[in-house]
């Protein structure tokens, strides 16, 4: 039987977590969309799963070759949105982790961290000129056009935004700092 | 020979990769046989193990196995290079063992 969970995150580790405490009572996530997960009966705890940001889309030969690798190694592609690729793997075959080592955590979460990054910085650029444009024509009697308080009404709500993707790359740069501290002693 | 930003360790990664590939062997093998080599303790993922094999290939430390056209899974063996990369770090591991055991004394088992 099919069921549909509709549920957002922001984080994918509480995401992972979230699948894998569903796959312990028996539902095996199956496929994804937008905030929409589709889950499968399966004995209880049958899969680990794991959610990975690729370097490329899922369609690029880079990541497909990397699948392909992944598959031949027990490990099944289980959907995909934009970037973000569930897997999964029999508990049976014991623990399974994508990443191992200092190096391939950092790069991962440099990697979602960028995403962020790059949106936050184009979120306050386009903010900022909205709330610029609006002071401007206040300041010359609207000159312009009746339009100073739409776009500062505007350019304040994309800031904010600009203010969520800052806060989504917080507990990443929290997390690279500490694994860089970490690489500083240990292997 | 190495160059002089390869004198460096190796990561305990690489250094069990390279000592499982003097047989050749596929992924999920090389996984197995680290696992088996340091009595359970290294446990390589697949992402982890994916990005070595690739930085491993364009050092040509490893290559790929000639052959088995219908083997859809590819196998890989270390390269003349690599081995010598393997003894380099084995001296360095003994120097540092040694030294390790003349200062701080060392627990014979």
């Amino acid at each position: 039987m099919k069921h549909i969970v509709h549920k957002p995150y922001w984080n994918f580790e509480k995401e992972e977590a979230w699948l894998n405490e569903m796959s312990t009572r028996g539902l095996a996530m199956s496929d994804y969309s937008w905030c929409r997960y589709v889950f499968e009966d399966a004995p209880n705890g049958k899969y680990i799963y794991r959610i990975e940001m690729l370097n490329h889309m899922p369609t690029h030969p880079e990541s497909l070759a990397y699948l392909r690798f992944l598959e031949e190694n027990g490990v099944e592609f289980v959907a995909s949105y934009m970037r973000w690729v569930y897997l999964r793997k029999p508990a049976a075959d014991g623990p399974f982790d994508i990443y191992t080592d200092i190096d391939s955590k950092i790069n991962h979460y440099r990697r979602i961290n960028l995403v962020w990054t790059v949106m936050m910085v184009a979120e306050f650029i386009a903010g900022g000129m909205n709330i610029a444009i609006g002071i401007i024509n206040l300041n010359i009697g609207e000159r312009l056009g009746n339009f100073s308080y739409g776009n500062l009404t505007i350019g304040i709500a994309v800031s904010l935004l600009g203010v969520m993707f800052l806060l989504l790359g917080a507990p990443l740069r929290k997390k690279i700092k500490k694994l860089r501290q970490e690489k500083a002693i240990h292997e | 020979m190495p160059e002089s930003s390869e004198r460096g360790a190796l990561t305990e990664a690489v250094f069990y990769i390279l000592l499982s590939l003097h047989t050749p062997m596929h992924g999920y093998r090389i996984m197995q046989t680290v696992r088996e080599l340091s009595n359970g303790r290294v446990d390589l993922g697949a992402g982890t193990l994916y990005g070595a094999i690739n930085t491993m290939l364009e050092k040509s430390w490893i290559k790929p196995v000639a052959g088995e056209l219908d083997s859809r899974k590819k196998e890989y063996e270390i390269t003349p290079l690599g081995k010598s990369i393997v003894q380099a770090e084995i001296v360095r591991l003994d120097e540092l063992l040694q030294t390790g055991k003349r200062i701080a004394g060392g627990r014979m088992l």
